[in-house]
C-alpha cells in the first residue's frame, strides 16, 4: 500500500511556477522520478539562437528531485531545498521537450540527497546534470536511519 | 541590457544602482509560486541567473561585449521566499579572458538577510 501516490499528486493540476512553465509527470518508478518541460518561446534565455532559459530547467529539476525524496520515502513530507548544484553539460535543442530524471540517494533523519539527470530525447546524451539536497525543518523523515547527528554521509 | 523572454514570465525587471550596476526586481505574483505562500526554488534561482548575466554582461560591456555561455550553477537556499518583491544582484568576483566567476544574492526586506545565493561559473566568447 503505498502512502505518497505521485499520479494522484500530479492529478492536483499544475499551478504556480510548474504550472506556468507547463511541468508535468512524466515517468516514474518505485525509486525515480521523471517530468517533462516542454519547449516554449516564452521561456528562451538566448533569443539569438533560441535555447532555453536554464532557470525553468533548475525548477524542473528543483521539482524532480523533490518528488524523488517523497517518492523513496513514500510519503508526502513538506522540505525545503538546501542546495541544487547544476552543470551544463550543453545546450538544449530548440523545440524539443526537455525531460528531466532525478533518484533519491539517501535520506537521513533531516537531510536528504539527490542526483538528476536532464536530456531532449537521448538519456545518453544529457543537457545537465544535478545534485541537490533537502531539509525537513522540524521532524524526521519516515523510515529514516539517522540518529540525529553525523547527519551527513558516515 | 535587453533581457531575455524567460525574465518577462519571472516579470523581472532591472534597477540601476548609482554606479549603473544592475539590480533586478521580482514581484510576488501566481507565476512564481511554489507552496502557497512562497517563492519557487527555481524562481528564486532564475532570478539569481538573471542577475548574475545582467552583471556580467555590465561587466563585459566595458571591454567591449561577448556572448555568455554558462557552464555551472550552485544555489543555496537560506530563507524561504515569503509573498513580497525579491531584489537580486549578481557580482562578477574575476572576469577572465574565456571564463568568469560570478556570485549573486537574492533578498526581500533586508539585504543582509539573503533568502539565496548561488555562484556561477560563465564561458565568456569575446566579440
Amino acid at each position: 500500500m503505498s502512502g505518497f501516490d505521485l499520479a494522484r499528486f500530479m492529478q492536483r493540476g499544475t499551478w504556480g511556477h510548474g504550472g506556468r512553465l507547463g511541468i508535468s509527470l512524466h515517468a516514474f518508478g518505485d525509486d525515480w522520478v521523471e517530468m517533462a518541460l516542454p519547449y516554449s518561446t516564452d521561456l528562451i534565455g538566448d533569443e539569438a539562437s533560441g535555447v532555453l532559459a536554464s532557470g525553468p530547467i533548475i525548477a524542473m529539476m528543483d521539482i524532480t528531485t523533490s518528488l524523488a525524496v517523497w517518492q523513496r520515502v513514500d510519503a508526502f513530507v513538506p522540505h525545503a531545498t538546501l542546495d541544487l548544484r547544476i552543470d551544463y553539460l550543453r545546450r538544449a535543442t530548440p523545440g524539443r521537450t526537455v525531460i528531466g530524471r532525478a533518484e533519491c540517494l539517501r535520506v537521513t533523519r533531516s537531510i536528504s540527497f539527490t542526483r538528476g539527470l536532464a536530456h531532449d530525447g537521448d538519456p545518453a546524451d544529457p543537457i545537465a546534470n544535478v545534485s541537490a539536497t533537502f531539509m525537513l525543518p522540524t521532524g524526521a523523515y519516515p523510515g529514516s536511519r539517522g540518529e540525529g547527528q553525523g547527519e551527513g554521509a558516515r | 541590457m535587453k533581457l531575455p523572454p524567460y525574465a518577462a514570465v519571472l516579470k523581472v525587471e532591472i534597477e540601476r544602482a548609482e554606479d549603473g550596476h544592475p539590480i533586478l526586481v521580482m514581484p510576488f505574483h501566481d507565476d512564481v509560486v511554489g507552496r502557497p505562500g512562497f517563492l519557487q526554488g527555481g524562481a528564486i534561482s532564475g532570478l539569481l541567473e538573471v542577475a548574475a548575466i545582467a552583471a556580467l554582461d555590465h561587466a563585459l560591456s566595458g571591454e567591449g561585449g561577448g556572448r555568455i555561455k554558462p557552464i555551472n550553477a550552485t544555489v543555496d537556499f537560506q530563507r524561504g521566499g515569503r509573498d513580497k518583491t525579491t531584489r537580486a544582484e549578481g557580482l562578477v568576483t574575476r572576469l577572465g579572458n574565456r571564463v568568469a566567476n560570478v556570485e549573486a544574492v537574492a533578498w526581500q526586506d533586508d539585504r543582509a538577510k539573503p533568502i539565496a545565493t548561488a555562484r556561477m561559473n560563465y564561458l565568456i566568447v569575446r566579440d
